[in-house]
């Protein structure tokens, strides 16, 4: 799950960390009087939106009076924002953060993530802020520094003057980002995240270290003891059917092409994608239905891909384990029948009890195409589509 | 021979009690498994399917002399589970729990290394060494003791290559479902050194996935180390960048983690790599018939 900038920057501020003043403002006029008590004569408007690269695509806008923070807020909210971050519909624009001006001195880069080769926290550090860092990865590795911490012993002093040193940091900024590795150490931890970036952390007029800009994701597996947090989410950013899909316990991943797939298992459902793209066709979307295909998850699932109107085929592919394949094939028929599937559904069932399941297919007199194994169901499905 | 679990091996059940645990332990019972004991911390003294349940898994170690421990235990509480068993001297702990947050699993990593012991999982099908144990929530039936080792990321990817591999003779010594979350516990390496050492084991299947590089560190083990046969099949060319995919494990992040930058390792380290996971048992069989 992710946050705003404006929510990261509460959740900084609450564990100590220094950020750019700023406010949340949902119309032009809450934007004019944030601006207004925030005071100095400089301000920047921010949409906010859950996707980076606002800046490039005109989400963040420098004001030098009263007047053009309003007049950006009331040029954003209501848009629509494309970065290359968003795809091609982009992400609404409701609320706006408005901040006061900065004095940049130096722009730096710190994030921290869950290294899964590490299989630790870690931390990185880059005097190249403000950039795309994974630009800076690629092509100047040597310029990012990295510490992984041992959950046990925690985050050290030592590591924290390699990230220091790294950045080239004075003294006295040494001493505040010590402070500050330490309350995002703890913030990371505490919140259950799966990722922190601050790009840019700046040096600011007076020689100090400043959050910026603010990116924080929330570690899904861990929400349900994260009440606090998910009263932060903001489903107007998020895949509308993803989300219907999240209520009904359905994994689903929107893709842009026209054969939609139900299926039984993440692995199995990203090989049938796969399959479908290598005989010629292109996947409408990604969709588990789960280990346990029950008639009534089967048949939410056809609803939801039903609701994505480029759909003009259905693979649906279920290695029947636990789950017997009569069972499935009287969810699929029930489904059918119920929600008038009006496109041609191709059906691979296999495993336990598959001869049932596939004379009932055959017998219920509906538009099933049985498949007899997976190649001979993308194929199928590819020539239904056409 | 198989690797890591076999007809001997005393099978322990954390989370006995619970829906999951009751329906897949009564399977793993079924297909002749020796499951000796149960726990559910407070329900001590208790029989559940036949096997005493005991409040914690020292207690089962100790009466029973269980060695493997299979946990069904929610996510909650599964980080405390894996730990438990292992500082009660389980030596292969399985862990088929979905969903437990990827902060516990690192202070579960850092915990195991005090123990001498293996966790499989989690998130994952489990571990089966055909005609001997079953210890997860696999259908046993589609397996046949044979000659290949699975290992693979995607439960019902190792299905297939199990089916494919039954259907054409070949069979399976022990197929590990080493699981979808992003840091876990046997990895393709600790998996691909027993099998090249397993003098029954002719020939390995490898079935990875998007997301981490695990494949590609495989990649580079097997140049070195394996002189066994590899097959291998990656899911997820498909897969947009920034998305999960089911499993908490499967996601391109910064250009991290594609499908293709897998299938060219694989491929630079010699591997047969098929584009369709229909091929997994038929490439074996070409190879070990060759």
């Amino acid at each position: 799950m992710n946050l705003h900038e404006y929510q990261a920057k509460q959740l900084f501020s609450r564990y100590g960390i220094a950020v750019s003043s700023g406010l949340v403002a949902d119309s032009p006029k809450a934007a004019r009087s944030a601006a207004a008590s925030l005071g100095g004569n400089l301000w920047v408007v921010k949409a906010q939106v859950h996707a980076g690269g606002r800046g490039k695509a005109g989400g963040v806008k420098l004001a030098k009076s009263l007047d053009e923070v309003q007049q950006h807020t009331a040029a954003m909210l209501g848009q629509r924002l494309v970065t290359k971050q968003t795809g091609a519909d982009g992400l609404p624009i409701n609320k706006v953060f408005v901040e006061a001006g900065s004095a940049i001195e130096r722009e730096l880069y710190l994030s921290m993530v869950v290294d899964r080769a590490a299989e630790r926290i870690a931390f990185m550090a880059s005097a190249s802020g403000g950039m795309d860092i994974e630009e800076v990865a690629s092509s100047t590795p040597e310029k990012i520094f990295t510490v992984a911490i041992n959950p046990g012993a925690g985050l050290q002093p030592y590591q924290v003057r390699k990230l220091g040193f790294g950045l080239g940091l004075t003294a006295p900024q040494m001493k505040q980002f010590a402070n500050m590795c330490a309350n995002l150490y703890k913030l990371f931890v505490d919140c259950d995240l799966s990722l922190l970036e601050i790009n840019p952390l700046i040096v600011n007029a007076t020689g100090d270290l400043l959050a910026l800009d603010a990116k924080i994701n929330i570690e899904d597996n861990s929400l349900f003891r994260q009440p606090g947090l998910i009263a932060m989410r903001d489903s107007s950013q998020e895949d509308e059917m993803e989300s219907r899909a999240a209520a009904h316990d359905l994994n689903y991943v929107s893709l842009d092409g026209n054969i939609a797939c139900m299926v039984n298992g993440a692995g199995l459902a990203m090989a049938t994608m796969d399959l479908i793209k290598l005989h010629g066709g292109r996947p409408a979307n990604f969709l588990d239905v789960g280990g346990g295909a029950t008639p009534e998850r089967v048949s939410e699932a056809f609803k939801l891909i039903l609701s994505n109107p480029s759909v003009t085929a259905i693979l649906v592919n279920i290695f029947g384990g636990i789950v017997r394949c009569d069972l499935i094939a009287e969810g699929i028929i029930q489904a059918v029948k119920e929600i008038n599937v009006s496109v041609p559904v191709v059906a691979r069932l296999e495993g336990t009890n598959v001869e049932k399941g596939k004379a009932l297919l055959a017998e219920s007199g509906l538009a099933i195409t049985a498949a007899d194994d997976l190649t001979d169901a993308a194929r199928k499905v590819v020539a239904a589509a056409a | 021979m198989s690797i890591l679990v076999n007809k001997h091996s005393r099978i322990v059940c954390q989370g006995i009690t619970g829906r999951q645990g009751s329906f897949h332990t009564e399977q793993c019972i079924d297909y002749g498994t020796k499951v000796v004991a149960g726990v559910t911390p407070g329900r001590g003294g208790e029989r559940h399917l036949g096997v005493p349940v005991y409040d914690s898994t020292h207690d089962a170690v100790r009466e029973e002399g269980a060695d493997v421990s299979m946990i069904y235990v929610p996510a909650a509480f599964a980080a405390d589970a894996i730990l438990e068993a292992a500082d009660a001297g389980i030596k292969v702990i399985v862990c088929i729990t979905e969903g437990i947050p990827v902060l516990d699993m690192v202070r579960v990593k850092a915990g195991l290394k005090d123990y001498d012991c293996r966790l499989i999982g989690p998130n994952c099908p489990g571990i089966i060494t055909p005609g001997e144990a079953k210890i997860g929530i696999m259908p046993g039936f589609i397996h046949k003791p044979g000659r290949v080792g699975i290992i693979s990321r995607s439960g019902t990817l190792t299905y297939e290559a199990v089916y494919q591999t039954t259907n054409n003779g070949l069979g399976q010594t022990t197929c590990v479902g080493i699981g979808g979350d992003p840091i876990r516990g046997m990895n393709f390496i600790h998996c691909l050194e027993l099998f090249e050492k397993d003098p029954a084991t002719d020939g390995i299947i490898m079935v990875g996935e998007i997301g981490g590089s695990d494949e590609e560190a495989a990649a580079r083990y097997i140049k070195q180390h394996v002189s066994k046969p590899v097959v291998s099949y990656i899911a997820g060319v498909t897969a947009p960048a920034g998305k999960r995919m089911g499993h908490a494990g499967a996601i391109i992040s910064g250009g991290e983690g594609t499908a293709d930058a897998k299938f060219a390792a694989l491929e630079a380290a010699g591997v047969c790599t098929v584009r369709s996971p229909a091929e997994l048992g038929s490439a074996m069989l070409k190879l070990l018939q060759g």
